[in-house]
């Protein structure tokens, strides 16, 4: 039976209530702790080979008959009005079929308020020739004065929404009962996700259905979107992506890319390739912006918390969302006085996008080096101080988490933690060594809707099948195993069929660390459905009674001993098959579902130079059950990785005279490369969640990244004493932090 | 007609315009679409191919200067052990970048079966992996013949 139910779902920290149907039994006890024959045991990527044998197609690699390809003129000024803008030379080049402009397609503009701001597309027999016909548009501009400063921006009351007002308890009261107070001013750099895929789709009309083939993170959410936006029937959009490379956050939605696509398939009848260059990827798909944090802690000699209080600036840019910097401010301590106000700047600058974790990677860094200094103040063992403010419960409304194992995190941290003095020990001439942690706090718990159908044949092979994408974070490979354990079968006896909203039922976004907690239950209960009915066919077939039987090792097993293979039961079907149908139930209510760890750093810096290297990264975190730990390791090592680039290299540069993106190629915007990883090492708690689904899961792909930043931030002021407050942690900044520092230890040591 | 030896075979190609690079040539005129075009500047390592057995960026190639160079490509070194090197240490995420990693790897491997730590640091550092999959690669080609 169907049951309709209103719940609560969250996505990377955005609550909203909504209705699910949940149909069948989703209320299956979950699997013992630990491995079991397949869930909890490394297993190598089910599309391994086909991706590194370069067989896998991702969209980048669609051909259709007919194709064409589109390119995008884009605004080359921060802020500008399109006073006269023809196409007729563009149109008149030979291969060209067609050309678009703002009155032809709603995404582009004729007031663009960023650099990158679509303005105009044309379509031609080659991207070559596309681009080659860019440069006979013509267009009149008239440059606008841009407003490029965060903090102008909200004087200006240039800004998204109202400015958001968070407070609980008394904070000038906690500040005025506090023995030490600590306060310092953070900022965040803008950093963009540079997925080795661009962003990219590929349209074509088949008969009375658009086609979708595009890079992304949620093919319902495009299916939707597009199907909103032209007022078709849902149906009539197929969303397709079975491989794709990479989003990080930047994929969730349809994009301008796949608007103008469809625009110009309409205008031209062909099917139109419209794929961003690197340099347009680099301007307008998106960012993690950048941050001004002014945060202040109050504390009591013992190091309790007694008033945290954080004004934040969020440079969200001409479009996009104020994200969370204040979650874990509000969130990760038990601190009773707790004040946030936070502004999200409207910009002349590209509109940003989610980024793994969004907010709370930016808000992180602040808090968790606060409290460092806080540390430092308080002549306290930074591990110590955080153990004495482990909130135990949601602070914000009572809530009680579902689980959480910090408190065994920090326990395992004690090994990592208790090496600093060796590290230090290790400092060579103008080379300081030191180490330094920070905790993370994160969402990850999923929720429902979420389908999925098992279909087993008589050959005794399951096929879970369910219109998902699998971003590269193993999706396919963890639902196989759910299902493979689920059915009793080896996992070379079940195959994944995702990728398609035409071929499967409803499947949730791939961000907010959702897709194994949301997915995962919901593959488990199709595949429940499925057994049950093999056991029940057994039963009649062979004259038992079905509570005697169970699946084991791709057999259907006797309680008495006896045993028959999967296929000799699923064998009476002949060509038919079995369906089972499962459905992702609602999470636990009144509880809070997060994500917790801890990281720890080791340093290098040249005091000299300013150079700082990361030498080692012990990761310690609880997301409940582990499905894959191979693949699980994996989604932490890139976290990590991410999160060395956030703190030391990446960052988009714009000229502030013009609000122009210099840095718009790989040579100019610096990602990690092999040769910057440090030493690692991952410790996944692996304890299911007790209150949470019939898996005990939870999300895993952005926790690593939230305490990365700090963590080496504050391994930095362990070596050398500087506080770092702004990131990345150039040379320049590194060498300022340590002059500062000096200057402090000069002022200090000066008779009075 | 543009003669080409790709992955062992002799391959014609209508005659390509002035400018056409190796990787269009690829992916757009023979549709090996291994080979993947992350950056088309030379800067990410994607599409990288070997010539006569050395790497090169293919994207910023021109297919005229091949000549009768022997190109290799990843669908040349599908039966390579790097492949399941890679599988098996879970050294890729989202794949894209993965060809052009294996294309690198094959090619060092081939100057030197037992390359140090340090050595496939170096001759890896100009293939970039978003996802991070650096230590498990770094692994597949410490481990390429296990």
């Amino acid at each position: 039976m169907a049951r309709l139910i209103r719940t609560e779902k969250e996505v990377e920290g955005r609550y909203t209530e909504q209705w699910v149907v949940v149909e069948g039994d989703d209320a299956i006890d979950q699997w013992p702790r630990g491995p079991g024959a397949v869930v909890g045991r490394p297993a190598t990527r089910l599309d391994g080979h086909q991706r590194a044998r370069g067989q896998a197609i991702y969209t980048a690699d669609v051909q259709l008959p007919g194709l064409v390809h589109a390119a995008v003129l884009r605004s080359p000024f921060a802020r500008a009005r399109v006073n006269k803008l023809d196409l007729s030379r563009a149109l008149e080049l030979p291969g060209v079929v067609g050309a678009i402009g703002p009155d032809d397609c709603h995404v582009l503009q004729t007031e663009p308020g960023y650099h990158g701001a679509p303005v105009a597309a044309v379509a031609a027999d080659s991207f070559a020739r596309a681009r080659e016909a860019l440069a006979l548009v013509e267009v009149e501009w008239e440059e606008l004065e841009a407003l490029l400063d965060p903090e102008e921006a909200v004087r200006q009351g240039s800004v998204h929404e109202e400015a958001r007002r968070y407070e609980r308890g008394d904070v000038d009261g906690g500040f005025a009962e506090a023995d030490v107070v600590v306060e310092a001013e953070y900022r965040t750099q803008t950093v963009l996700h540079n997925s080795m895929e661009t962003h990219q789709s590929v349209v074509r009309w088949e008969g009375d259905t658009l086609e979708v083939y595009i890079s992304t993170q949620y093919i319902w959410g495009v299916r939707d979107a597009i199907a909103r936006t032209l007022e078709l029937p849902p149906d009539r959009v197929r969303v397709i992506c079975k491989y794709m490379g990479g989003g990080f956050g930047s994929k969730n939605n349809p994009g301008d890319y796949t608007y103008i696509g469809i625009a110009l398939a309409g205008r031209t009848g062909r099917p139109v390739r419209c794929a961003l260059t690197r340099r347009e990827e680099n301007l307008a798909t998106g960012n993690r912006n950048a941050t001004i944090q002014r945060l202040r802690a109050g504390a009591r000699s013992d190091g309790t918390l007694v008033a945290l209080d954080g004004e934040y600036v969020n440079a969200v840019g001409w479009a996009g969302w104020s994200g969370p910097t204040y979650g874990p401010v509000e969130m990760l301590y038990a601190c009773d006085n707790v004040r946030t106000l936070t502004h999200g700047a409207k910009l002349n600058l590209p509109p940003n996008a989610a980024f793994r974790a969004p907010g709370f990677v930016e808000g992180t860094f602040g808090l968790e080096c606060l409290l460092d200094e806080l540390a430092a103040r308080l002549e306290l063992d930074p591990l110590e101080l955080r153990r004495r403010n482990h909130a135990d419960h949601d602070l914000a409304d009572g809530r009680p988490f579902s689980s959480k194992n910090l408190l065994e995190c920090y326990r395992r941290a004690d090994a990592h933690w208790a090496r600093r003095d060796e590290v230090r020990a290790r400092s060579e001439g103008p080379v300081r060594r030191g180490t330094g942690l920070a905790s993370q706090i994160w969402y990850g718990g999923g929720g429902p809707p979420s389908y999925a159908w098992v279909r087993v044949g008589s050959d005794g092979r399951a096929t879970v099948i369910t219109a998902m994408q699998d971003i590269g974070t193993g999706s396919r490979t963890a639902m196989a195993q759910i299902a493979a354990e689920e059915l009793g079968l080896p996992l070379d006896r079940v195959r994944v069929e995702l990728g398609d909203s035409a071929r499967g039922p409803y499947a949730s976004i791939s961000a907010g660390s959702s897709t194994t907690p949301s997915m995962g239950p919901a593959v488990r209960a199709a595949a429940a459905d499925a057994g049950r009915q093999i056991v029940e066919i057994a039963a009649q077939r062979y004259h038992v009674e079905e509570r005697v039987l169970s699946l084991q090792d791709g057999h259907v097993v006797n309680a008495d001993g006896g045993s028959w293979p999967l296929e000799e039961v699923t064998g009476l079907l002949e060509d038919a098959q079995i369906l089972g149908k499962g459905a992702r139930g609602p999470n636990p209510t009144g509880m809070r579902v997060l994500t917790f760890g801890v990281q720890v750093a080791d340093v290098a810096v040249d005091v000299e130079t300013g150079e700082v290297k990361v030498e080692r990264l012990a990761a310690i975190h609880d997301v409940g059950r582990v499905i894959n730990p191979l693949g699980a390791r994996s989604q932490v090592e890139g976290g990590i990785i991410q999160g060395v680039g956030h703190t030391l290299s990446e960052e988009r540069l714009v000229d502030p005279q013009t609000g122009r993106v210099l840095t718009q190629t790989l040579d100019a915007y610096k990602l990690p490369t092999i040769a910057d990883v440090p030493e690692m090492v991952v410790e996944l708690l692996d304890i299911p969640d007790d209150h949470l689904t019939n898996l005990g899961s939870k999300g895993l792909g952005e926790p690593p990244i939230v305490p990365t930043a700090a963590a080496i931030v504050n391994a930095i002021r362990d070596a050398t004493g500087a506080d770092v407050r702004s990131l990345p942690v150039t040379r320049e900044e590194m060498l300022r932090a340590l002059a500062e520092a000096r200057e402090r230890e000069r002022l200090a040591a000066a008779p009075a | 007609m543009l003669e080409l030896r790709v992955n062992g075979a002799l391959l014609e190609v209508p005659e390509p315009p002035v400018g056409r690079t190796l990787a269009e040539t690829l992916r757009d005129d023979l549709g090996l679409t291994g080979t993947k075009i992350a950056c088309a500047e030379g800067h990410c390592g994607a599409c990288t191919v070997q010539l006569d057995g050395v790497p090169v960026l293919s994207c910023i190639t021109l297919v005229h200067s091949v000549g009768d160079a022997e190109v290799t490509t990843i669908e040349g070194l599908r039966d390579h052990p790097l492949v399941d090197a890679f599988v098996r240490a879970d050294a890729l995420q989202c794949g894209f970048c993965t060809p052009g990693q294996i294309v690198s790897a094959a090619a060092l491997v081939a100057a030197d079966p037992e390359p140090t730590r340090e050595r496939v640091r170096h001759a890896l550092a100009g293939n970039l992996c978003r996802c991070g999959a650096y230590p498990r690669i770094e692994e597949a080609v410490l481990t390429w013949r296990d």
